[in-house]
């Protein structure tokens, strides 16, 4: 019979840490699918979820089982991922000169026919990935959450365990470092 | 260039391309071996540290009672002498009775 999981988080905490494991199961897609967002080699996404992982082990008896543990995990889960961005912050400085052909095209095409462009363009993609880059980690962080992942403030603080205001600074902020950046790309292309 | 049109574009695409969630190859099991041999070497590490803490402790008192006999005004050199003899003929005694005996 297959066990629930509060009966595995109590034989976990009982000292049976291979009970661990179908929640590691369970829950991996989800803790890797966020990694993605904020880590594009594939050996950092698998670093970010091991930690994920090995601090949700160490910090299980800190579950109190009010909230779904999924819940939990994925607090767990942003804030490792903003931790590895604090640590991560290569590529802030570079400039937009060396785009890709496709990344060129892509914005050509924006100047001259912007109505021909889809949503899914790899090269779009790619360029965002860049400006995602260049942001600060908490600009980074609240631009994925809440205008990529489409949440609200109030998900976001609880996500990160920042105030609402604080959220709000934030979004705020990023937005207008989102916008320079964006103008930095479009001066570097075009002057 | 129309910036406000260009980030809302940017943002678009990046709606659009949702990460994958696959995970690698066994990678749970490899997390609950990863946490086994932690739990060992947490185990040990309480096993030690516990060790040490009666170590320090047992140092503690021994150096406590020293003190206690060297400083203590009644333990004079007569009466420790005299605990000495005491403590050698009661060690003793079964060996002076045997020879009395013969």
């Amino acid at each position: 019979m297959e066990r629930t999981e509060a009966e595995l988080i109590a034989a976990v905490l009982k000292g049976d840490a291979a009970s661990f494991e179908p929640l590691v199961q369970k829950y991996s897609p989800r803790v890797f699918a966020t990694a993605r967002r904020y880590a594009r080699r594939e050996s950092e996404v698998e670093d970010i979820a091991q930690e994920v992982w090995l601090k949700a082990f160490s910090k299980l008896q800190s579950f109190r089982g009010e909230a779904p543990f999924e819940h939990w995990l994925m607090r767990m889960t942003v804030r490792t991922c903003y931790d590895f961005l604090r640590g991560h912050q290569r590529n802030r400085e570079s400039s937009f000169s060396e785009l890709s052909e496709p990344e060129n095209d892509w914005l050509e095409r924006f100047v001259t026919q912007p109505e021909t462009l889809t949503d899914n363009a790899d090269a779009a993609k790619l360029l965002i990935g860049r400006v995602l880059e260049k942001l600060t980690p908490p600009a980074r962080l609240v631009i994925t959450l809440l205008e990529i992942e489409d949440r609200s403030v109030k998900e976001i603080a609880e996500l990160t365990g920042w105030s609402v205001p604080l959220v709000k600074v934030r979004a705020f902020r990023a937005r207008g470092e989102m916008r320079k950046i964006v103008a930095k790309m479009a001066k570097d292309k075009y002057l | 260039m129309n910036l406000v049109e260009l980030q809302k574009k940017l943002l678009a695409a990046a709606r659009a391309d949702v990460p994958v969630d696959q995970v690698p190859y066994a990678f749970e099991k490899r997390i609950t071996a990863l946490l086994a041999s932690r739990v060992a070497v947490e185990n040990l590490n309480l096993w030690v540290r516990g060790l040490w803490r009666a170590a320090v402790s047992c140092a503690a008192i021994a150096l406590l009672i020293g003190a206690w006999a060297a400083f203590n005004p009644t333990t004079s050199v007569a009466t420790a002498d005299d605990l000495s003899q005491n403590f050698e003929t009661t060690l003793l005694a079964s060996v002076d009775q045997s020879d009395q005996v013969q």
